[in-house]
């Protein structure tokens, strides 16, 4: 059984930590990520807040304040050693290798620039390229992302624009200088249903034309299961369960996998059925115990969950659980640690 | 599910965990601010100066001695030097920040009021009513303060009692524009909008949830015009229409030295320096109210 | 004073009816006069809540629903139509508005914007009764036993702040908040939303149980459509101001009769990996209330519109499973070729449950 991929991936994060230092207590928000992001695959990051999902994804631009924060670890994106980009490097790498895409666009688009502006810019800093041509390209980002009348809404501002079609905008602006991984940070929360599904399926849809590498991260699984080839779910700043979409739904082994997918509301509760919860609260990262961080709200912790982290247990093909009671090729985890 | 009370004792205690309240949080991270410390410090000691500047003065400030003016700073009995009638400078300057810091902290004081009253009252109402208050307000703000002050202190006369009025009516103004502001937004949280649907009248919805929140940010503010106040009543003694001699008053100081700027440039300008000193303590005071007051969430 | 609010009509009164509502917000004019309009927030919307149901209200952003939820709460007064609370016309002398407010409360988005944050927890419960006429100190017990009732214990969040807690618990208190004064009907609106997904099925559950103990009546407005179908027994579809459709949960999901609740319905992402989506059920986004389309407000994106859908606005009328539903598609006579007794009817699309 093949317990890592032979080729070499695209995105390669190991042994990631990231702790802030601006407060009072130091908070570990990323302890110990590995993730391998094969070329044109898509990859979601799902977890709770205080999961750690977006700080890991911002650390893949180094978008955190160099001083308050410590990272330690690796970061390989194609031939960089993003933790060890100067200045330079950095901002030659972001917008041209990798790029992001946010929650909220009117938060991250310049108010005071028109669209059309704000790509024209940003082709500009990173290619040599003539106006006329940036104009074009833009023109047909625009087109690509299905905004209708193209032409008129370069000229537009974002908050003359409705909320799908920042979103579009945004995207454009993502992949104007064509980077080969998109970081996408919960594009679609904030949108309505019928907007959501269509900007999930112009990703699905440009990643394929473009061959990107996505991490999408999200707290919503049906939207990761809409884009997402592999699915990796975080909790308290590790990553403790990780596989294919089809797996992870199927068959999740994690105690907390299995948790988070039993407490959704859908269509198979008959009315008035309580919802499983998970009892407690998340940890605080200001202090996170010794062993695994989901014992103490775990129903099938053993005393060992407490004292030791779980190290990662290759379960099949790709799938990857960190859980002392998870064995391999068994049907159940309930198999308890002699 | 993991039962929140202790499990062991069937009796639960009786101690309520309390925690620190808003104003104790306050406290603490204004005494962690150093430099907010240190001019808390400053501010202070010239109210000890302000409450008992007469008695720990040296000498007499109304004490002329002709044949002692002008004389330099360090001079024999005299540790500032003697102003332009051989009065001691350092008594005068004692003695002076009654006055001035009275002619400085009143207003604002009477300001806040009012203001506030205007404000909180237009901010909570809106509609027309918050039109015609605060679009009258703005006539009066459209006035540089300067001007509006010796306007005003020139149509009600000299002497202390109106240049209060006078600076008073200044500081009206900005005070109930900020207070409306203040509480134009503090009316849109969901909390009020809460007790509205509780069925409470609109007294009592700005007693019990606007005022507390509310007069937080319009005290830090008016605390900072406290050192605009001071300049302004020293600038209308210096005119002339405040403080009339020999009553002693840094900002008249200021100006009965004026002369005394060739001879004696260190002796003008302590006055001045004094004035200097003052305003930014009370600056670098609202400054530190003001975050000690921002707790994020 | 008696705080216990007593039923007056019968159980088959329904507990709220709403007819006629209008809500429009007039624009600002620039100094030309020019950009005068209005924002048709509400534009004709009826409906009854019966007594001890949970009525699920959905629609995306400019449909209504949150406009709607603060005209029940009178929060902002209507321009026109009328509320009818067990039989009793909302403002009127039988039932003054501060009676009412006593029977209705609501509970808001943001956990933390709810709270006052110079108040603790109890004080903050304590005050609507207080308002009432409680004095504070059974106010303050009345406070303490809903925070034991909502599962936090008292002993622990009586006396804290809201920037202390989490927001699942500051919901909670909100929730302890609109049972301060014994109301019969809560208006939850996006109740659970901002919460993490662990936190609202705590919270869910919470709210079930309150239900059963104290015969609460739900109005439950979400755009998280299994949740709503979770706890509904109606559910209510709004698009542009106006009711769409309207009918028992189940059948609503499984049977949407409104080419706009299936394009809705469509639009939840599957948990099937092999069954994805493949082409959007609607194209753009929702339209703005400010100058809605003639006739049907949906038919510019409806697949099925013909002459008829832009020239006169349906009313709502009985569809094929129970539900009503305002569709020129589902009247029978209509001038459209899909009406019951034209040819070539359309059936209402299954929905994959």
């Amino acid at each position: 059984m093949k317990t890592e991929t032979s080729t070499p991936a695209f995105v390669d994060i190991r042994q990631l930590h990231v702790t802030f230092t601006g407060g009072k207590k130091p908070v570990q928000a990323v302890s110990g990520v590995d993730l391998r992001v094969q070329r044109g695959e898509v990859v979601a990051l799902i977890g709770e807040s205080g999961s750690g999902k977006s700080v890991t994804l911002r650390t893949l631009l180094r978008l955190h304040a160099e001083k308050k924060t410590q990272i330690t670890g690796q970061i390989r994106v194609g031939d960089h050693d993003v933790l060890k980009l100067s200045s330079d490097q950095l901002n030659r790498f972001r917008g041209r290798v990798a790029s992001m895409i946010f929650q909220e666009p009117l938060l991250a688009l310049d108010p005071v620039y028109s669209l059309g502006q704000q790509i024209i810019e940003t082709i500009s800093r990173h290619e040599k390229v003539s106006e006329d041509e940036a104009k074009q390209r833009a023109l047909a980002l625009f087109e690509r992302v299905r905004i209708p009348s193209p032409e008129r809404r370069l000229q537009a501002y974002p908050h003359e624009m409705s909320g799908g079609m920042r979103q579009r905008a945004m995207i454009a602006l993502a992949l104007a200088c064509r980077p080969q991984l998109l970081l996408a940070d919960e594009p679609t929360t904030a949108l309505d249903a019928t907007v959501q599904i269509q900007i999930l399926l112009l990703l699905r849809e440009l990643q394929k034309e473009m061959g990107l590498s996505v991490i999408f991260v999200t707290h919503d699984i049906g939207a990761a299961v809409e884009v997402a080839d592999r699915i990796a779910v975080m909790y308290a700043g590790r990553i403790v369960e990780e596989g294919p979409a089809r797996t992870l739904i199927r068959e999740p082994r994690h105690p907390y996998t299995r948790a988070l997918l039993q407490s959704r509301a859908d269509g198979a509760l008959a009315k008035g059925q309580r919802l499983e919860t998970i009892a407690g609260a998340p940890p605080d990262l200001t202090n996170l115990p010794q062993g695994c961080a989901f014992a103490s709200r775990c129903k099938l912790a053993v005393p060992e969950c407490s004292a030791t982290r779980p190290e990662v247990t290759w379960l099949a093909e790709g799938h990857s659980v960190r859980c002392l009671l998870a064995q391999p090729h068994s049907q159940s985890n309930f198999q308890q640690v002699a | 599910m993991t039962s929140l009370n202790a499990a062991a004792s069937p009796v639960l205690p009786l101690v309520y965990e309390r925690s620190a309240g808003y104003w104790e949080t306050v406290g603490r991270r204004f005494l962690r601010d150093k430099v907010a410390v240190g001019a808390a410090l400053v501010v202070l000691l010239l109210m000890v100066l302000a409450v008992f500047g007469p008695w720990l003065a040296p000498m007499d400030p109304y004490q002329s001695a002709m044949l002692k003016r002008l004389k330099p700073i360090g001079f024999e009995g005299h540790p500032l030097g003697t102003d332009e009638l051989g009065r001691d400078m350092l008594t005068r300057l004692m003695v002076g920040a009654k006055l001035s810091l009275f002619m400085g902290i009143t207003p604002v004081v009477c300001a806040f009021f009012i203001g506030s009253l205007i404000g909180i009252t237009a901010g909570y109402t809106g509609g027309w009513v918050n039109s015609v208050m605060m679009r009258t307000i703005d006539v009066f703000y459209a006035f540089p303060s300067v001007l509006l002050a010796i306007a005003l202190s020139g149509a009600l006369g000299a002497g202390i009692t109106n240049s209060l009025i006078s600076l008073t009516i200044v500081f009206i103004p900005p005070l109930a524009r900020v207070a409306e502001s203040v509480t134009t937004q503090i009316r849109e949280r969901d909390f009020v909008e809460a007790a509205r649907a509780s069925g409470a009248s609109a007294f009592t919805i700005v007693r019990v949830h606007v005022l507390g929140n509310v007069l937080g940010p319009i005290f830090v503010y008016a605390t900072s015009l406290i050192a605009v106040s001071m300049i302004l009543a020293s600038g209308l003694s210096f005119l002339g229409l405040g403080v009339k001699p020999p009553e002693p008053e840094w900002g008249l100081m200021l100006n009965t030295l004026r002369t005394a700027i060739y001879t004696q440039p260190w002796i003008a300008a302590l006055p001045g320096a004094m004035i200097f000193m003052t305003s930014i303590a009370f600056n670098l005071l609202a400054d530190g109210l003001r975050s000690a007051m921002e707790i994020k969430q | 004073m008696t705080m216990a609010n007593d039923e007056v009509g019968g159980s088959s009164q329904p507990m709220l009816s709403v007819r006629g509502l209008v809500k429009h917000f007039p624009l600002k004019k620039d100094l030309l006069g020019r950009g005068a309009g209005v924002v048709r927030a509400v534009d004709g919307v009826s409906f009854d809540v019966f007594k001890g149901e949970t009525l699920g209200v959905v629609g995306e952003s400019g449909c209504g629903k949150s406009t709607t939820a603060r005209l029940l709460m009178q929060l902002i007064n209507h321009d026109q139509g009328e509320l009818v609370f067990d039989g009793q016309t909302v403002g009127s002398k039988s039932l003054p508005l501060k009676d009412y407010r006593r029977q209705a409360q609501m509970v808001f988005q943001d956990s933390y914007a709810s709270l006052n944050p110079r108040l603790t927890m109890e004080d903050s419960i304590a005050f609507a009764p207080m308002v009432h006429g409680l004095p504070e100190r059974e106010a303050i017990e009345r406070a303490r036993d809903l925070l034991e009732r909502v599962g936090l214990a008292p002993q622990r969040f009586a006396e804290r702040y809201p920037h202390e807690l989490s927001g699942g618990q500051r919901q909670r208190v909100n929730i302890a908040r609109a049972l301060a004064l014994q109301s019969r009907l809560i208006i939850l609106d996006e109740a659970v939303s901002a919460l993490d997904k662990s936190v609202e099925a705590q919270v869910l559950n919470l709210l079930l149980d309150l239900k059963e103990a104290f015969g609460l009546t739900y109005i439950f407005i979400s755009h998280d459509l299994n949740v709503v179908r979770y706890m509904s027994d109606r559910v209510m579809v709004m698009y542009l101001g106006q009711v769409v459709e309207v009918g028992d949960s189940e059948i609503l999901f499984k049977h949407a009769a409104h080419p706009y609740t299936q394009a809705l319905l469509s639009s939840i992402p599957t948990l099937d990996p092999d069954r994805r989506t493949e082409t959007p059920p609607l194209a753009g986004d929702p339209p703005n209330p400010i100058n809605p389309p003639s006739g049907c407000r949906f038919h510019t994106r409806c697949a099925h519109a013909q002459a008829i859908c832009s020239e006169k606005m349906p009313v709502l009328a009985p569809a094929q499973h129970g539900q009503q539903v305002a569709c020129w598609m589902h009247v029978a006579g209509a001038a459209h070729t899909g009406a019951p007794s034209g040819q070539g009817a359309v059936k209402p699309l299954e929905v994959a449950a």
